[in-house]
């Protein structure tokens, strides 16, 4: 018997196992475009009927047809402002400090650790962190002020990977030709590293802030009320944001305050689509500026 | 003869600051270590002003870490050590007081691989200088510095144009006229025309002529005729050592050792 | 000479302003750096303290190990057990769906798709992952959920099954590009073999790529798993804000973390014992996060030892 050659209904049988896997990887693949779709979809059928400028302007109600976005819209514009203005110097300066000075040391080798788990911390820790440090121990209050400091750890690791990762990418040469001409450790860093690192920095921030736009359970921690009818004039004061409105209507029992979530939801993705385009054409636009 | 007297530097370290004749550029019995591995031992060797002196040798025996450490840009290696001396001018470049950027704003580097900044090609000329503080007119620095460097003719109707764009040859003329800009007394060049085609090559090396006029030059190179066409002095190095340092004429025509008239003559290397 | 020698050294002397400048904007930058290790204790000592005070009213044991979560109403009962079979059953359908859906996709996309199909599906999987946590709550609750209802019509409008599904899918991105990174990883000499003594195609993928990337792939697994634990708004919003020790995933459960927004959201007055619930629930919480992400890295890191 030809024991070398198997037989011919063996191979038969791999080949047809091996198509049948081909065709459920791709099978399960595609069902991820699915759900997306589904998801969508969903979403913008219940949500649509309900939008409209009236919605864009309105506060909240307890009648659904004159409930609206306004006081979300702008907490969250405050929100995101103040996060930030601290979130990205501070991340943007860590991840310098750490890709152009730090050598290997004790304390340099725990930052790298602690940044590392810090990015693995859920969400709603960072929440219980800024209720007990911003909101009661600095006596910040419920305030936009708080809820932006939050969010400002919550983010800042996202940022400071990003920013090593574009710093990371110069080339080495660039910095030896300028400190070869002479030139201070900042001087290089300031006129060469950052602004060739500047679209990369740049498309990390983008994308740790849309991260922040959708957080919920932080704001909720350091109390971000669920009904607010008013718009945040200062730092200090009380505010709500998108996601916690959305939230707050998903969680009552009537559908039409389901489907005002909804509305909610596809002004709140469009945000979302708006600013990843923006870190999508930035990255388009500097890598075509390289070659 | 100069050059007797500066071998004999070596021997009487203290005769250095007392004779006339001082060398521009010295290294004193430098030897340089990375994590343990020896880059070079024990090297001693000298640049006179207003000559061009090559260091030669096979791949791998310290030509760019000995070229490196004459501008201390040997610091930026992690775990490197350099026991010996480094003078330039008298001075000891590696004692604690000394500022390494004031080293580097008179002593130039030009790297194998042309690296111009991703600006503009007027921005490459005028930085170093403007953010180490020039206070005269900018603009004549920068034409003076391209013509210095046989490219302006080239590029004086586009010098807003990003300095990527020109070719390799023309990039490391650049970057040659951007370490001119510095007004410097020595100009270090690491393999310059390593990476050129032979036109581009041919032209950096009539370039070394005129430039040998006003500046001190320490030129690395693998290319023995061209250090043979272009040099003053030739320093052989292998695996870390000096063999011989003379002048070129000598080195390549009667060398003092084996070692030496096997490399010239392309037995190895 | 001597004169020429001493112009010079003073001339390269360092500057002292410059030298202050330069160690200043490095102190600076140090400072922010910093930072990362300062919340990281403060987000130890914060949970710390107040989990210590809530240990002296209740012990150790009776938290770990009680079977009865009623911290807020009479009688008072601190057994976490029900918080954390909420918070395991939803890990685990999360892990039915995320992991194998991940994987598939991994091997397809590393294995079998062509430059344009990654083009499509990388950034598929890239919104999947960016979509806000309260959006897929509410997919859960107002499709998933009747979607359930529908084919089995004992499951209560709250149940874990809805929302164990969309956190899978909020995961499985995670897994899919991890795999995928680990995959690729894998060097196609090792293909190449496998096919050169005529394995097909499956086989090569099964059998020597996935088991050559197998501490990459763990990794995404454990990262994931960790991800999941920590998943508040989709558990809160479709899950419920019934603590039960079950298994039945048709039934209205609660997790730690909703258990914390359902806390905040009341008005429990801080220094009460109900207070603390939210640091002794949150430290649990932090703790098994903490022991998967380390484990979830270092499998990861010898993984990356061995490829890169």
């Amino acid at each position: 018997m030809n024991m070398v050659l198997e037989s011919t209904a063996n191979l038969a049988r791999r080949r047809l196992k091996a198509r049948l896997f081909h065709l459920s990887c791709m099978a399960l693949t595609w069902l991820c475009l699915v759900m997306l779709a589904v998801l969508l979809i969903h979403a913008t059928r219940q949500g649509l009927p309900w939008l409209d400028v009236q919605f864009l302007r309105d506060f909240p109600s307890r009648f659904p047809e004159r409930a609206g976005i306004k006081s979300a819209l702008y907490g969250t514009l405050w929100l995101i402002s103040l996060t930030a203005a601290f979130s990205i110097p501070i991340g943007v300066a860590a991840a310098i400090y750490l890709e152009e000075y730090a050598k290997r040391s004790r304390v340099n080798s725990l930052i790298e650790i602690s940044l590392a788990n810090l990015a693995g911390v859920p969400s709603i820790v960072y929440g219980i962190l800024g209720l007990t440090i911003f909101v009661r121990w600095l006596g910040l209050g419920r305030s936009v002020m708080a809820g932006a400091m939050t969010m400002s750890l919550l983010i800042l690791p996202i940022i400071i990977i990003a920013s090593r990762e574009a710093l990371r990418a110069v080339p080495d040469s660039i910095r030896q030709a300028a400190s070869a001409l002479g030139a201070t450790q900042w001087q290089t860093i300031r006129h060469h590293v950052i602004p060739s690192a500047l679209p990369g920095i740049l498309t990390g921030t983008i994308l740790a802030l849309s991260r922040a736009i959708g957080e919920t359970a932080p704001l909720i921690m350091i109390g971000a009320l669920t009904y607010v009818a008013f718009v945040p004039k200062g730092p200090m004061d009380a505010f709500t944001a998108l996601p916690i409105q959305i939230f707050n209507w998903v969680s009552r029992p009537q559908q039409e305050f389901h489907e005002l979530a909804a509305a909610g939801i596809v002004v709140l993705l469009a945000v979302l689509l708006l600013m990843n385009a923006a870190a999508v054409i930035i990255r388009h636009r500097s890598q075509r500026n390289r070659l | 003869m100069m050059v007797d007297d500066a071998l004999r530097l070596e021997a009487h370290p203290a005769a250095a600051v007392s004779s006339s004749e001082a060398p521009l550029l010295e290294a004193r019995g430098v030897t340089i270590q990375y994590a343990g591995n020896v880059a070079i031992k024990g090297v001693s060797v000298v640049a006179i002003e207003r000559s061009i002196t090559a260091i030669i040798g096979p791949s791998g025996c310290g030509k760019s870490t000995l070229l490196r450490a004459f501008n201390r840009m040997n610091d930026f290696t992690v775990d490197a050590q350099l026991s010996g001396q480094i003078m330039y001018r008298g001075v000891d470049i590696y004692h604690p007081h000394i500022d390494p950027v004031e080293v580097r704003r008179r002593i130039g580097m030009v790297f194998q691989k042309p690296n111009p900044f991703p600006k503009s090609i007027y921005r490459n000329v005028a930085w170093g200088p403007v953010i180490n503080g020039f206070k005269g007119d900018v603009q004549e620095l920068v034409q003076s510095s391209l013509e210095k460097a046989a490219l302006w003719d080239e590029v004086k109707d586009r010098l807003n144009e990003s300095a990527l764009a020109l070719s390799g040859g023309q990039q490391q003329r650049l970057c040659i006229a951007r370490a001119l800009a510095l007004q410097p007394e020595v100009i270090l060049m690491d393999e310059p025309a390593s990476a050129l085609d032979p036109v581009s090559t041919a032209r950096i090396e009539d370039l070394l002529f005129e430039l040998k006029e006003r500046y001190t030059i320490v030129i690395v190179t693998h290319n023995m005729q061209q250090a043979a066409r272009v040099s003053d002095f030739t320093a052989f190095l292998d695996s870390g050592r000096l063999i011989e340092f003379g002048e070129t004429d000598q080195v390549f025509t009667r060398p003092k050792e084996k070692r030496t008239e096997d490399y010239v003559s392309g037995r190895f290397g | 000479m001597a004169v020429q020698t001493q112009t010079t050294g003073s001339q390269l002397r360092r500057r002292s302003t410059r030298r202050w400048q330069e160690h200043g904007i490095k102190g600076l930058l140090f400072l922010c750096a910093l930072l990362s290790i300062v919340v990281t204790v403060a987000i130890v000592a914060v949970l710390a303290r107040e989990a210590f005070t809530f240990f002296r009213s209740v012990r150790v044991w009776d938290f770990l190990f009680g079977t009865r979560w009623t911290p807020l109403l009479e009688p008072r009962s601190f057994g976490v057990l029900p918080l954390l079979s909420g918070t395991f059953l939803i890990v685990v359908g999360a892990a039915m769906i995320g992991i194998p859906i991940g994987l598939a996709s991994a091997v397809y996309l590393s294995e079998y798709a062509s430059a344009r199909v990654r083009g499509i599906v990388k950034p598929i999987l890239e919104i999947l992952a960016g979509i806000p946590t309260v959006v897929y709550g509410y997919f859960a609750l107002t499709f998933i959920t009747p979607l359930l209802r529908f084919v089995l019509p004992q499951t209560n409008i709250f149940n874990a099954a809805s929302a164990s599904i969309v956190v899978g899918i909020m995961v499985l991105p995670m897994v899919a590009s991890l795999c995928d990174d680990a995959l690729r990883a894998v060097p196609d000499s090792l293909r190449q073999g496998a096919y050169a003594v005529g394995a097909t195609h499956m086989e090569v993928s099964t059998r020597v790529v996935v088991p050559a990337a197998l501490s990459g792939v763990v990794a995404s697994f454990v990262l994931a798993l960790s991800r999941a634990v920590g998943e508040t708004m989709a558990v809160t919003i479709a899950a419920g804000a019934s603590p039960r020790l079950t298994l039945n995933p048709i039934q209205s459960i609660q997790t730690m973390t909703a258990y914390i927004v359902q806390v905040s959201l009341g008005d429990t007055p801080a220094g009460t014992i109900g207070y603390q619930t939210i640091f002794a629930v949150g430290a649990l919480l932090f703790v098994i996060t903490l022991v998967a992400n380390i484990a979830g890295h270092m499998i990861l890191r010898r993984f990356r030892e061995v490829y890169e």
